[in-house]
């Protein structure tokens, strides 16, 4: 993550030079030198990673790479006349790419060679041999169901896994032909969980830093559209945060926050409609991993979600009204808001938090340091808490007639464990409305946030209660 | 005695929250009993270690005055009983 984070900190010091095709051979030479040692087997395999991770932020997949000889700076130049986006999001950097051994259960020296012998007895598969004294697994037969290790004595077997496989709830990561993991996008539901997993940085999220950059230079005007968590990303005040994308070169900023005060109203009733003509539960729909895990996923659970759009939806819609020829950025906390972003008709690039934060540091930014910026449009207090678990919800219920009795369900976090939760929704429910966030704390805890999602949180109340209530507010 | 407490200044510049050092804010909850009362942790604008490569690598923060480079909480600790013995 820190080394992310520094990759992403010199391309955009690069940028604001406009010495982005000069300057990027250099970036793994400056970072890896020569005499300091290396992280992986040699210097010039760490260089080769940084290479590799480099051509993701400068928008690319890497296995769009035809000949391994072409430099960086080849890819910027390419880069800078891209016209066309993609919405595959993630890529994953073969080169850093471990490929960990496929998950198992392995047998270390601990064993003591006992006579009961009760992961041999207890094996279903008979994979277990002894070999000098110590267990042996056979692994052609294993089928990694894990008795062996539940009752060894010695606690002498361990579960080995692959973390990017493990930490994705959907299965969409998996080993090609030569061990290194692929993304299967057909069921991928951009959570960015593997990316936040993997050890060794391998996954990394495609960047549209180059496309913003050309952009300012051409003197299009750009229009920050920050996400609700974005409060709670830095020590310092909604005013100082939005202040500093001034200070950043964007020439208008809007809170999302705005949109989810049309999203909270067009929920509540909504819900208030669907509960009155029968139907037995409504889920949130405003977290893009979660509709595309029902789409791709939980087929049976599709009549039950929200049809309202995301705070992202409308807030863009009024951005675009406003701002008919500009280009409009999403500040996101997630890679599924930059997919979301690239199925929008209003967005055009999405920045993530991390970029953003690296940008203000390659700009010499100190958020703290800026004065307060009075806010002109103040979204709702509850618009602002669309950032944590819990705030969808809260909104909701705030607006909803108080003769609507709501019984709210959170899912806060998908695992594998809550997907078969919500797949028993449709046969049975114990709410009537249920707010799915895919990341555990709710986009405070997406994969590109900057602060640890307590601090966050901590943070984003002191947001929400600066604003007004909703309840007073005209949306 | 509130004399007598060790200081521990966290920075919460931009660099040093990229880098990691929002986690430095939750130094007070995670002191051990027996260093409970005995530090005063604060947030700190940044405290300009960043601008001079000597200092080491951010997250920065300070103990009694004395600069701490690559923070992090278990560091911390073990650098504020380095300072209790002195």
């Amino acid at each position: 993550m820190l080394i992310r984070r520094e990759l992403i900190t010199r391309v955009v010091r690069l940028l604001i030079e406009n010495r982005l095709e000069e300057g990027i051979n250099r970036i793994p030479i400056e970072m890896r030198p020569r005499k300091n040692g290396s992280v992986r087997c040699c210097v010039h395999k760490d260089r080769a990673v940084i290479k590799y991770k480099l051509m993701a932020l400068l928008g690319y997949n890497i296995s769009d790479e035809v000949d391994e000889l072409t430099p960086l700076s080849d890819y910027a130049r390419m880069a800078n006349q891209r016209t066309e986006l993609t919405d595959t999001v993630l890529t994953v950097v073969d080169e850093a790419c471990s490929s960990c051994r496929k998950t198992s259960y392995q047998v270390t020296n601990m064993c003591r060679g006992c006579v009961a012998r009760p992961c041999m007895v207890n094996c279903p598969k008979d994979s277990i041999k002894f070999v000098d004294g110590q267990a042996s697994i056979d692994h052609t037969t294993c089928v990694n169901c894990g008795q062996c290790l539940k009752v060894c004595p010695f606690h002498a077997i361990v579960y080995m896994p692959v973390p990017c496989e493990e930490a994705c709830p959907v299965g969409a990561i998996s080993k090609s032909d030569d061990g290194v993991e692929s993304i299967d996008i057909t069921k991928c539901i951009n959570c960015g969980k593997c990316m936040t997993a993997c050890p060794f940085g391998a996954v990394m999220e495609k960047s549209h830093l180059v496309e913003i950059f050309r952009n300012k230079r051409e003197g299009r005007k750009l229009v920050a559209m920050v996400a609700p968590a974005i409060a709670g990303q830095f020590s310092a005040d909604m005013g100082k945060i939005l202040h500093s994308f001034k200070e950043l070169g964007f020439d208008y900023v809007y809170e999302v926050a705005e949109g989810a005060d049309i999203t909270t109203k067009v929920e509540a009733a909504e819900l208030q409609e669907r509960l009155e003509s029968g139907a037995p539960f409504m889920t949130t729909s405003c977290c893009p991993a979660y509709t595309q895990l029902v789409d791709k996923h939980i087929e049976q659970l599709k009549p039950y979600v929200s049809h309202t759009h995301t705070p992202m939806y409308y807030a863009a819609q009024v951005a675009r009204h406003n701002h008919p020829n500009d280009v409009l950025v999403f500040v996101s906390p997630c890679p599924a808001k930059r997919w979301e972003s690239f199925h929008d008709p209003n967005v055009d690039y999405t920045l993530s938090f991390e970029e953003y934060g690296a940008w203000m540091v390659a700009a010499g930014i100190d958020v703290n340091a800026l004065r307060s910026t009075e806010i002109e449009r103040y979204p709702s207090g509850e618009g602002r808490g669309f950032g944590a678990s819990g705030g969808v919800t809260q909104a909701v219920k705030a607006l909803a007639p108080s003769t609507l009795k709501i019984t709210d369900i959170q899912i806060n976090g998908i695992d594998k464990a809550a997907i078969r939760q919500l797949k028993s929704f449709p046969k049975s429910c114990p709410g009537n409305f249920v707010e799915v966030m895919t990341c555990e704390g709710g986009c405070i805890g997406g994969c590109n946030v900057i602060s640890n999602p307590k601090v966050a949180l901590r943070q984003l109340k002191q947001a929400v209660e600066a604003a007004p209530s909703i309840v007073n507010q005209e949306v | 005695m509130d004399d007598k407490k060790i200081e521990v200044l966290v920075c919460s510049g931009t660099l040093c929250y990229l880098m990691g050092g929002s986690e430095l804010q939750l130094l007070s909850e995670c002191l051990p009993p027996d260093l409970r009362g005995m530090v005063d942790v604060k947030g700190s604008p940044c405290l300009d270690f960043c601008n001079h490569p000597k200092n080491g690598r951010p997250p920065f923060a300070t103990i009694n005055g004395r600069c701490i480079a690559q923070a992090s909480v278990s560091l911390l600790i073990a650098e504020i009983r380095k300072e209790i013995k002195g």
